[in-house]
């Protein structure tokens, strides 16, 4: 249903606007870089369509993995999850942290250093 | 350059509208999930940029070119995205043509930078899309701003 609708928008788009993101924001990204000395057009056109792509293959994947559907949310938990299961976003788990609360935290630290004097 | 930590992130207002364009209607992303996108696309720049980068490196090139950076979405696993990046390119490419009109000039260029470019013969199988562009190093007439800083 999405991937018809991503379509869809590119179609209408073609003869005016195919992305959406700032070009010039994509590219500071890029130049932040280390080694990275020079950009073609082309190179930052298409980086820039495959962040927008990426933005909604995520989203729609998290959402669809996620348990929100009932409710019709998306939270971060849906993707921190998504981040954690799926191999092409494991990238992301450093960022996507899968949160947990400070109590079972404090109780698996306790489990740990309990395991090590045993 | 990016001076403020904030200069690397994506527009938020952006983030969302692609968000809410993927997602059905009516679905609710909360502020934190938004958030976590728009950082999670910067990583994906960054990383793209970076395996894009080492193609450029391998082939001895300076210049990051779409051949690359669909190179790099192969490395990363997302060949889902090659098919709508090669149409996104082309169409673009045809926007710049209508522009400019120098798709004549660009005929000529290449033809005398055929003899230079025999070394990338090897990864011209996947790229296909770029014959037209093999352009390097600033030969090329303001189309491509190759800035160096």
């Amino acid at each position: 249903m999405s991937e018809k609708s991503v379509e869809g928008k590119d179609e209408r788009g073609v003869n005016n606007k195919t992305i959406s993101l700032p070009v010039s924001r994509v590219k500071l990204i890029m130049k932040s870089s280390p080694d990275v000395s020079c950009i073609n057009q082309d190179a930052l056109f298409l980086t820039t369509k495959a962040t927008e792509l990426f933005v909604q293959h995520l989203a729609l994947s998290s959402y669809n993995n996620g348990s929100g559907k009932e409710t019709n949310t998306l939270s971060y938990s849906d993707l921190a999850n998504t981040a954690e299961e799926t191999e092409t976003f494991q990238f992301l788990t450093d960022i996507l942290p899968k949160k947990i609360l400070a109590s079972d935290y404090l109780k698996s630290l306790e489990q740990m250093e309990e395991d090590e004097e045993n | 350059m990016a001076e403020r930590p904030e200069d690397l992130n994506l527009p938020n207002a952006v983030i969302t509208r692609i968000i809410k364009e993927a997602l059905p209607d009516g679905v609710n992303v909360s502020k934190e999930a938004r958030r976590a996108i728009s950082q999670a696309a910067s990583v994906f720049v960054l990383y793209a940029t970076s395996c894009a980068n080492s193609f450029a490196m391998k082939a001895k090139r300076k210049t990051l070119n779409a051949g690359d950076v669909m190179s790099a979405m192969e490395e990363m696993e997302f060949e889902r995205f090659l098919p709508p990046l090669r149409d996104a390119l082309e169409a673009y490419k045809k926007g710049q043509k209508g522009k400019k009109e120098a798709s004549e000039q660009k005929k000529k260029d290449k033809e005398k930078k055929n003899g230079t470019e025999e070394h990338d013969k090897s990864r011209e199988e996947e790229e296909e899309e770029e014959e037209h562009m093999e352009e390097e190093d600033g030969e090329n007439e303001g189309e491509e701003e190759d800035v160096e800083n």
